[in-house]
Formats: structure tokens, sequence, C-alpha cells
């Protein structure tokens, strides 16, 4: 080890050092730049781009990206274990199952299905607003749900930001207040409309928008990053429309249809003189001064296992959300959480997202489930945060209901009815039956912050440079089950209404498991807040304990909303900017002092 | 699988030409994009097996050919090639383990929310496991190998270890018959270029027209039946026949 330490090599300064070369990463990387600072990105996979790497002739690969994974984060280079509860012992997620984390340049950002949302206003102060509305008593047992610290209206002009980075596709419901009959009237309200249209529908929306209102709700196309229409955004990238091909999650587009780095953010940015990325270089740690109180640089290691140690005045963490937690457990940034003890902020409050609904299969029906994008879907929210009155129900938070095709690929979207064998010649028969009739309804709910629900280093279990692993404490607590279970009964109700012969219930009766896809929307372990005590970064996304460190990403959520995390992301993301670009850079340290 | 492309071989060049020691690779002032640089699967070409043995093939054939049996809505999965699929997945990366976390320990109680722990690649799954088949059918049935049982024989065996009931000696039985059932199914529903779904007879199955790229059309005519044939990355064989 010595004698390796002896060997690195220290790089010249740099005004800017990124971890992670993903969405929240390049964003900071074009800004900065632009700001006249040497930026350099650190970036442990490949570069990837459109042309080279999701080529037309060999993108729509289902076997290739999505069961062997090729853009993923290897396990054997970074996993964590995981236990349902601090009583047992964590064990290594050895093959990647219930969530999905990139690797590479465009991060997650390049194989997300592109579902663009703006958390509710209620989200952001949820601690104040459920205790006034229904008493600090209707919070479930256990709880750590807190403010974020930071408002809607505060937030609104980065979500704005973002979705015209992205070009977002969708129809407002909230203009500056007056509510528009094609949109969601439960949104925030918001300054301007979408830069393009909503995607076209297919067949099985068409039916759920109708039960829908049939049920009183009220359904609009959700906001996709997979766009109705050519595209050029504010940094002058172009976008092309999308030609529904099903091949959005899981995978690179080939069309340049849907907002990625790649798409939005790199051409502009490898233009910038003062930028430069290294890929397939892996940061092993922030360094801090003797004090622990200012960060020094990083280190890294390339692919060969060469050292380097990178000195900046600025570290910004932008990796996967549960890679900066990580990171900042490694290094020693902020107090580790102790559930025991219930102190410390790095790993609290880890959350996911609950997945629940129906399956609903057609007598006659020709669905046509290849033909598709990740985000094409009509969305109600009546039953999501609080737009509903949960009086009485025993339970706190709620979900998107939507109607939606994301794929018809065939290795992993073979629908059967419940009872048929999973081979042989009924199930043969089966499969061929029922792939063009069957739809479903889904709830993407809420999942509170738990006292028991946290990320730590793990005791046992160590990377190939002989780092921990980060462990996962995690189930699904009883007002998610609780919750969740009630969607699906609403989930149930409209399928029938759409005209589905059987319908089945999907809740949540099992222990939290990572062998099956859930979401790849992991949220918290270095949350925003108001009180180091109980977050670990500010307002701002700036560490509490080393100012000049940020943390981007869905790391930074105190508890998860009933949506998709990306659009928040992008809107944090531009929001700390705003506050380096603002405050920061003219006056280095901390943005909030209590 | 290992896919070579001219980039790499320009970025090892490149780094090594740098004065400064090697950064992994920098990439500064453009984009780093090469024309008709892309990275194209390697096609599967028939031949000798490259990991099964004869006796192995023999048997994956069989079971194959009842977890997707031949009959009037196409071909089975011996005749659409799953056996070859799975030869030539377990001969490359996937059979090693190269993503997988491999690290111990491996202890013997396990939570069936953490997932599979075992320590066995996926090539030890298949040659230990086959030879514990192989075992227990000529113990059980009178000397006989599974593929020489009858059809109804074989349904009733593949069920027992579907659900653990059957006892293979020294090796889990739901183990072996998960990792067959999975890449059996891998196989007739991937792209033909991996040597399974031969005619494209998974996608045929189901109505999924693989790499057309573009369904504009079908969006703008809801609930109507898509007629085109299917398309394989290699494009269809119609394509590419001889003197074309």
């Amino acid at each position: 080890m010595d004698e390796a330490r002896q060997m690195t090599t220290i790089l010249p300064r740099k005004g800017v050092v990124i971890v992670g070369l993903g969405w929240t990463g390049s964003i900071l990387a074009l800004e900065l730049a632009r700001q006249g600072l040497d930026v350099v990105a650190i970036e442990r996979g490949p570069w990837r781009d459109t042309a080279t790497d999701f080529n037309i002739g060999t993108a729509a690969d289902e076997l290739r990206y999505s069961a062997r994974q090729e853009t993923l984060v290897k396990p054997a280079q970074e996993t964590l274990t995981m236990r349902n509860t601090p009583a047992q012992t964590a064990l290594p997620i050895r093959s990647w199952g219930s969530f999905l984390p990139g690797s590479g340049v465009g991060g997650s950002g390049m194989h997300w299905n592109g579902q663009t949302w703006r958390f509710l206003p209620n989200d952001f102060v949820i601690n104040s607003h459920l205790t006034a509305r229904y008493g600090a008593a209707a919070l479930p047992q256990g709880h750590q749900i807190q403010d974020w610290g930071v408002t809607y209206d505060e937030l609104e002009p980065h979500y704005d930001a973002f979705e015209y980075l992205c070009g977002i596709s969708g129809v407002a419901g909230n203009l500056r207040g007056k509510i528009q009959e094609e949109g969601n009237p439960f949104e925030g309200a918001r300054q301007r409309g979408y830069p393009t249209p909503p995607l076209k529908q297919g067949y099985a929306q068409d039916l759920f928008a109708k039960a829908a209102r049939e049920h009183g709700l009220h359904p609009f196309p959700r906001p996709s990053a997979n766009l109705s229409t050519a595209y050029t955004n504010t940094y002058g990238c172009s976008l092309a429309p999308c030609t529904y091909c099903g091949f959005c999650e899981r995978f690179g587009c080939a069309n340049y249809a849907k907002s990625s780095p790649q798409t939005c953010v790199l051409p502009a940015l490898m233009r910038e003189k003062t930028f430069e990325a290294r890929t397939e270089c892996e940061v092993t740690k922030v360094n801090l001064s003797a004090d622990g109180k200012h960060a020094t640089g990083v280190t890294y290691v390339d692919k060969d296992g060469v050292e380097f140690e990178q000195p900046g005045d600025l570290v910004l963490l932008c990796a996967y959300a549960l890679f900066n937690v990580r990171l900042m457990l490694l290094s020693g940034i902020g107090k580790p959480y102790d559930r025991d003890r219930n102190e410390g902020v790095v790993g609290r409050n880890y959350a996911y997202q609950s997945s629940s609904g129906s399956t609903a299969f057609f007598e006659s029906a020709r669905f046509n489930p290849f033909a598709a994008s990740g985000s094409l879907g009509v969305t109600a929210d009546d039953y999501n945060g609080d737009n509903f009155d949960h009086g009485g129900l025993g339970f706190v938070g709620g979900a998107s209901i939507t109607s939606a095709h994301t794929n018809g690929r065939p290795i992993s979207y073979r629908p059967v009815p419940p009872g048929t064998p999973t081979w042989g010649a009924a199930w043969k028969r089966a499969t061929a039956d029922t792939y063009q009739k069957v739809t479903t309804v889904n709830a993407a709910g809420s999942v509170m912050s738990y006292r028991d629900c946290y990320l730590d280093l793990d005791p046992t279990y160590k990377d190939p440079l002989g780092r921990p692993l980060l462990r996962m404490t995690f189930d699904f607590q009883d007002n998610e089950r609780k919750m969740a279970r009630w969607m699906a009964e609403h989930c149930v109700d409209i399928a029938k209404t759409m005209g589905a012969k059987q319908t089945v219930l999907n809740t949540i009766t099992e222990p939290w498991s990572v062998v099956p896809y859930q979401t790849t929307h992991n949220t918290g372990g270095a949350v925003m807040g108001s009180d180091p005590k109980t977050s670990a970064l500010n307002k701002y996304l700036q560490s509490w304990d080393v100012s000049n460190v940020f943390v981007m990403g869905a790391s930074a959520f105190p508890q998860n909303a009933g949506y998709n995390p990306t659009g928040t992301v992008g809107a944090l993301t531009y929001w700390a900017l705003n506050a380096i670009k603002t405050t920061y850079l003219k006056n280095p340290g901390p943005l909030v002092t209590v | 699988m290992v896919y070579k492309t001219r980039r790499e071989v320009l970025a090892a060049s490149a780094v090594a030409a740098l004065a400064t020691p090697a950064l992994g690779r920098t990439i500064s002032g453009e984009m780093p994009w090469e024309p008709n640089d892309a990275h194209p699967p390697a096609p599967v070409v028939p031949g000798p097996l490259q990991f099964l043995t004869p006796d192995e093939a023999a048997t994956i054939d069989a079971i194959v050919d009842r977890l997707i049996p031949s009959d009037e809505l196409g071909l089975g999965g011996k005749d659409a090639g799953c056996t070859v699929f799975i030869d030539r997945q377990l001969a490359g990366s996937y059979g090693t383990n190269e993503t997988r976390y491999t690290k111990g320990p491996f202890p013997e109680h396990t939570l069936p929310s953490q997932g599979a722990q075992s320590p066995l690649t996926p090539r030890e799954q298949y040659r230990n496991g086959l030879a514990a088949l192989a075992t227990y059918c000529k113990a059980t049935f009178d000397g006989r190998a599974f593929e020489a049982l009858s059809a109804a024989e074989q349904d009733t065996l593949l069920k027992g270890l579907q659900k653990g009931d059957v006892k293979l000696p020294g090796f889990s039985a739901k183990m072996l018959f998960a990792a067959v059932h999975t890449n059996a199914m891998e196989g007739y529903f991937a792209d033909p270029v991996y040597g399974g779904n031969h005619e494209m007879a998974g996608w045929k199955l189901v109505g999924f027209p693989g790499t057309r790229y573009d369904y504009r059309d079908v969006i703008a005519n809801p609930n109507q039946p898509y007629t085109r044939p299917p398309v394989s990355i290699q494009g269809r064989a119609e394509w590419t026949k001889p003197g074309k």
C-alpha cells in the first residue's frame, strides 16, 4: 500500500472537479466552464455517444442491453449489500434486479425512460403540511418525514430551465395560476407551457382516459423526454422526433429523440476550451484538509489501477444517488447516520418508490405493445401527494396512476393470465394468445422516510479496491403497503371500466426484494434541509460540513414523492448552480449558517 | 462477447503517446467521434459446440423442446436454436460471470429477497447440474438418459426439478431448472444474431416486429393488426440470399 501511495501522481490543480458525467455533472460542467473555470469531470465508465454506442443498426438489442445490462455499472466493480431490517445480515446484490444504476458518460440519464415530472408544491413542505392538516399523530410510526428546506416556488424557474434543456413534450395544467383543461390541474403554477406538444398516445391510453373521466379523474398525457417533434434546446443542441420504437429504458436512443446528456449537453460541453473529461477513471475518495472542513481535491484510479490525485477548489459529487452517499462515507464528509442512537446524517432517510396496480386482460384488442416509448402514457394525479383527503385512510402519500406501454420486448415482456404454466404447450398457447390483449393501470407511489430505512458501510463485503460496499437496509413499511393496496384497488376499478374481461390486483405482499425489476428511483442518504442535525446538505445542496463540496442528485430528497425523480433532480441542479454562480464563486464558504 | 472497436485501438495508442502517465482516457476540445465506428455484436455462426459436450447438448436439446414444444404455433426450442444460443452464451463472458459480484463469504442461510447468492458461474451450473441430472436419470430410469425418456416422463421430471421436489445428487434441482429455463427463453426471444430465435420463431409467436424501430404508423392507427414481418439486426434472410 505504501509503495502504491508513493507512486500517486499529483496532477495540476483545477477550479472544479466533478465526480460522474451524467445529467447533473454535464450541466454543471458546461455552465461552470462558461464562467471561465477550469473544469474536469472524472467518470468511471466509458465515453458513449449516439452514433457509436447506440447506432441504429445495433441499438435495438434486448439481450445485450436489457438481459446482459451492458451499459450498467458492473456489480463486480461496485454493488451494494442489502437486508430488509437492521437485525438481519446484509448480503451483496450479485446481479442487478430491482434497480439498474448506469455507468459511463450519460450515466442513468442515458438509459432512462424519460418521464419528467415536477413534484407537487406540498411535497416540498410535506411534514408541515400533513401536520397542519391531519395532526402529527397521522404520520406513520417510526417516520422521519421532513420538509426540504426549498419550496416549489423557489424551484419553478429551475424546473423550467431543465424542461427547456430537454425539450419536454407535454401540456400545461396550471399556467401562472390558470387551470388548463388538457393538462394536470394539480400541478404547481408554471411560468410557461412545455417546450413541445405531448406525444401521441396508443389504444390503451385512449381507453384509460375515457374510463378515468368516468371515474371523475383528470387524465392528461404525461410529460415526456421522448420528444414529439424536433427541438433545438437552450445550448443549441438538436433533438429529433420519437418514432415509438419501444427501446428506451435500458437503451440509448438511436434517433436522438430522447433527452439525455448525449443529446442535450455534451455537443455543447465538448466545445468548451476549459473542460476536460477523464473516462474509465474511478474516484476513490474526496480528500479533506487536516481539520476535515475543506476538500483539497479527489483521488482516483484509472482502469490499470494507477492512482492519481486531482487537486481542486470546488468538488461536485454527481454520481448516482447511492454512490454519492458511499463516497461521502468513504471520505468522511458529514457525520455517518447511526440508526441505534438516531444520530448523524450521511445515509439517513434512504427511500425508494412503490409500485402497484392492475394487469388487465381483454377479450379482443390489439394494443401493439411494441409501438411504445419510455414516457408514452396518460396519467391521473387525483390520488397523488395530498391531492385527496387522507382522513380515515390510515396512510399518507400518494401515487400517479398511469396507463402506459413502454415496450413490448419479448425476452422480458410476455404476459400470460394467472395460473398459466411457465413452460410447455399451454404456456406457448397462452403467450401467443395474450401478447396483444393485455395492458396495465399502474400506480407509482411515494415512499416516506423512516428511522429503519438507511444506508451505511457494510462490515464484511468489499469492492475490488478493498473499500467497503454500501449497505442498504430497506423494506416497504405499513404506510406504503396500505397506500399501494388502496391505489391498486382504484386501478382495478378503472381497468374494469376500460373493458377488461379479467383483472389482476398487483400490490406489495412480500418483503422488498432485489430480484424483480421495480424502479431505479433510489432516493435520500444525503438529504437537503434546514437543520444540520437531520440533513447532510443545506438548501443549496452544499455539504454543511465541507463547504466546497456540493452533492447533486436524488440523494438529496428527504423522502420520495409519487413521481419519477429526474425532473426534480434537474431542477435542483440548476437551483444549486444558480447559488454557486451568483453567490458561492464570489465568496466561497457556507451559503447557509445556523 | 468481446466488442473490439477501432476506437479502442486508437484510444490506446493515443494514451501511449502521452508524455504524462496514463489517465484512463482524456477527452477535450471536441466530440471524440470516429466515422463508421459502431460496436456490432459478433454473429453466432453454425459450427461445433464451444462449451457443451455432445451429451450435454443432447440433454439440453431435449429439455428446451419440452419447455418450448414444436407445434402448429411454430418451432420448438431445439429447432429454434436454443441449444446453440446457450452453448455460445456459456462460451462467452456470460458463462464466466464477468460482470457479477463474486466475492465471498457465501453464507448457508440467505433471505429470498437477497437474490441468488451462489458462487457458481453459469458454466459450473450447467456442467455440474447436467452431470447430476445424468446420474439421477441413470439411477432412476433404468439406465436411460434424460433424452431417452418419453415426453410425459420428461415433463414430470422437469416439473419436479422446477419445484425442487426431485433431489439431484449434490446439486440444486431448482438452480439447474432456472438456468435452463431462463436461457432457453432468452434464446427463443433474443435477436437471431445470437444463434437462437431461428426464422424469428419467437418473435412470430407473439407478433414482435424486432428491430424496425419506427412505429409512428401504428400509433396513428390504434387497435389495428400489424402485418409487416419481423426484422433482425442482420436484416431478413430474404435480403441476404446468395446471388442477391
